[in-house]
């Protein structure tokens, strides 16, 4: 302490400022000046072999991006638009070294002020390895994030921002910037317009029906199967998690064909057993809704069933006991105890699986195709198709990308409000913040 | 009058037995009809009833000596063995460093990593097919794997996260005044810690393959790379009910290991999910 505050004061000169400015201006010139010589002819080397002899093909590619091509047949837009990304990206990383660089000087120039010695190549090296260390276990994760998220996540965002579509593919046309244009035209142009907010309103009901049933289901079985004095509780428990343990892509085939107006299963016995008239489960827009919230539900029960249970089991019985002694009955102590704990504990879940079924894509494809087909609709939305399955016929079917991308990022966009706000609410972001 | 309070008890737990099975059928009622279609002779949905008048094995010896199925079978174990491998991997040295280590851009990459984890996967379709087609991994196996292993690790990271930052770090700090070395203690105290999650993982990554049908679609275009999912997606998408009874034969092969496999694990893997969900 008065060591440190004295060391201070008694800074001799200004190298340090000095060892910055002249790495700021060539790498390793401010560590030749503090007289580290291994290490300023590292960053030397670098300098002038990566950054230097790389200028012409850095301004090449930024070009590429810049235009996507200009001689169709030649100039594939597609490519360029990839090697640009990866050119900034690259680009990127060598400003991040360049600052290592100039912080490296003005850290030893600090020391020289100090009147102290930096440290060799050698010290230096095992410097490196020592605080790097988390860098470098991180490094196959962070590469292959990059690579496999990072990487298409800017590809797709940048699409958004072009006119790739069927008439204007690679290689035979090129690509061009757009701007906002897509996004407008997706909010407020004519028949996509109405498109859009159809899908997104039948996206968002869907997204609200689809949490609520399936945590109100498995709540209400939670709740029943938490009593003592069923029997078989393990057997029950296991046979009603089959929905869940059933890979989903089986599961929903089957209703698929379960619900098949004239030879399903399902309206066979509706006929047979009850004598009603066949429902066009997936031939008619309203039922089709209901079919996919329902098979939904069957779907999702046995996890928010299993979410409930847990929290349940974690509500201290000392509660439910005082309560008794109170002269609660059953009722009351699930209305002032249970149901409060099980709400606040179950809200950032319901939030998450909203969002999840939100982009639920599986089950609203694999149903039904996000049939059935309606009249009117642009890129072939249908009467169960939400925001993402409509983006994926807008891709596949279509192949008009740009709208697609743009699409999604409204989708990224809302989503993440959602989540956002649900994460900052949540204890483990609060922990986060507490441990550091 | 009095009102029995036994009564009413045995009522409420009548009709709770009463809902329950109810639930039991309409959970079983799927099973069982995918079941009985697999045993119809015959191709298409038309001729299928719950209990076949002429029940046949006709159509589980179809698939094994008519179809591609075993490849696809076979294609979906290889690759969910994979996924499951790389993805541990992974995802254990970017959680430990999130977890157990300070560095300048740990705030910052853990919300980068949560806010990866909202885009939804379709965005990134078009982009990874270019892509792949890019460096000639379309349609193999090693592509799709890292498709998988790498887009799971924002979520997955996560996850692990969560488990490791429940490990005291006086455990790590006793160590150090031992003299151990960071290898050391990633490698003896952090991971024999961990072993639960690090199974978890390894389980939930290895089923999660068996279910996806967009990527594998989007990657895979001959049938003899298909997975399951893209293999039996095949046998009905053409036509309806075109061969459904061999669809309903598949199904319920694919079906059967990762549900054993799942029921049979279900405490683990519920002990890993609720540990989440109760403390936050």
């Amino acid at each position: 302490m008065d060591t440190a505050y004295r060391r201070q004061t008694e800074l001799e000169g200004n190298k340090r400022y000095l060892a910055a400015f002249l790495s700021t201006l060539f790498m390793g010139a401010g560590q030749l000046y503090n007289r580290q010589w291994g290490k300023g002819i590292l960053f030397v080397i670098f300098h002038v072999f990566v950054i230097i002899s790389n200028i012409p093909t850095f301004l090449k590619y930024l070009r590429g991006l810049i235009t996507l091509g200009e001689t169709p047949m030649e100039d594939h837009s597609l490519f360029f638009m990839v090697y640009g990304i990866i050119n900034v990206m690259l680009f990127l990383v060598v400003v991040g070294i360049y600052i290592i660089n100039i912080r490296d000087a003005y850290k030893n120039g600090l020391l020289r002020d100090r009147g102290e010695k930096p440290a060799g190549i050698v010290k230096s090296f095992k410097n490196l390895v020592e605080t790097g260390y988390p860098y470098i276990v991180l490094s196959p994760g962070l590469i292959a994030l990059t690579a496999i998220t990072l990487l298409p996540l800017v590809f797709s965002i940048m699409i958004g921002f072009t006119n790739y579509d069927l008439y204007h593919s690679p290689p035979g046309k090129l690509i061009d910037w757009v701007g906002f244009k897509n996004f407008k035209s997706v909010l407020t142009l004519g028949t996509w317009a109405n498109t859009f907010k159809n899908v997104a309103t039948w996206t968002v009901i869907w997204s609200i029906m689809s949490t609520v049933t399936t945590f109100g289901l498995g709540g209400f079985l939670a709740i029943l199967l938490n009593n003592p004095r069923i029997k078989f509780r393990k057997i029950i428990r296991t046979i009603l998690i089959l929905p869940w343990a059933i890979p989903g892509f089986v599961s929903i085939l089957a209703w698929s064909g379960m619900l098949n107006t004239n030879f399903g299963a399902v309206n066979k016995i509706l006929t047979s057993i009850f004598n009603m008239q066949p429902i066009p489960w997936l031939q008619d827009v309203f039922w089709a809704r209901v079919a996919v919230i329902l098979v939904n539900l069957w779907l999702g029960f046995p996890y928010a069933m299993i979410l409930i249970t847990g929290i349940l089991q974690s509500i201290p019985s000392g509660l439910y006991e005082a309560a008794t002694v109170d002269g609660a009955n059953g009722w009351q102590k699930f209305r002032h105890i249970t149901l409060p704990l099980l709400l606040f504990s179950m809200a950032p879940l319901m939030i998450m699986t909203f969002a999840y079924n939100f982009n639920n894509f599986n089950i609203i494809y694999l149903l039904n195709g996000g049939g059935p087909a309606v009249f009117g609709q642009q890129g072939g939305a249908g009467g169960t198709d939400i925001l993402i399955s409509w983006v994926f016929k807008l891709t596949f079917q279509r192949n008009k990308y740009n709208y697609a991308s743009a699409i999604s990022l409204l989708i990224f966009i809302i989503i993440a409000g959602f989540s956002i706000y649900n994460f900052r609410r949540t204890r483990s972001f609060q922990e986060e913040e507490m441990l550091q | 009058m009095i009102k029995s309070y036994k009564l009413r008890q045995n009522i409420q737990l009548a009709l709770t037995y009463i809902f329950i099975l109810f639930m039991i059928a309409v959970v079983l009622f799927p099973v069982i009809w995918i079941f009985g279609s697999s045993l119809n002779p015959g191709d298409s949905l038309y001729s299928t009833s719950i209990i076949p008048e002429d029940p046949t094995w006709d159509h589980y010896r179809e698939l094994f000596q008519e179809t591609e199925f075993p490849i696809w079978y076979w294609n979906s174990i290889k690759i969910g063995l994979a996924t499951s491998a790389l993805t541990v991997f992974l995802v254990t040295l970017t959680a430990y460093s999130f977890s157990r280590l300070k560095f300048y851009g740990r705030k910052k990459g853990l919300m980068t990593m949560l806010v990866l984890q909202m885009f939804p996967a379709i965005m990134n379709m078009v982009a990874i097919y270019v892509l792949l087609n890019l460096v000639g991994l379309l349609d193999t196996h090693l592509g799709l794997i890292l498709v998988y292993a790498g887009g799971s690790i924002p979520y997955n990271t996560w996850l692990m996260k969560g488990y490791l930052d429940t490990i005291p770090k006086s455990l790590e700090e006793a160590a150090i005044i031992d003299g151990a070395s960071r290898w050391t203690i990633l490698w003896r105290i952090i991971l024999p810690l961990s072993l639960p999650i690090i199974s978890v993982l390894a389980i939930f990554s290895f089923m999660a393959p068996f279910g996806d049908f967009l990527f594998a679609r989007l990657v895979l275009t001959s049938p003899s790379n298909w997975t399951l999912a893209v293999g039996l997606r095949n046998f009905i998408a053409e036509q309806f009910g075109q061969h459904f009874t061999v669809f309903a034969a598949g199904a319920l092969l694919s079906a059967l290991p990762v549900t054993v496999l799942y029921l049979s694990l279900q405490n683990l893997l519920i002990g890993g999910l609720t540990k989440g969900s109760t403390k936050g």
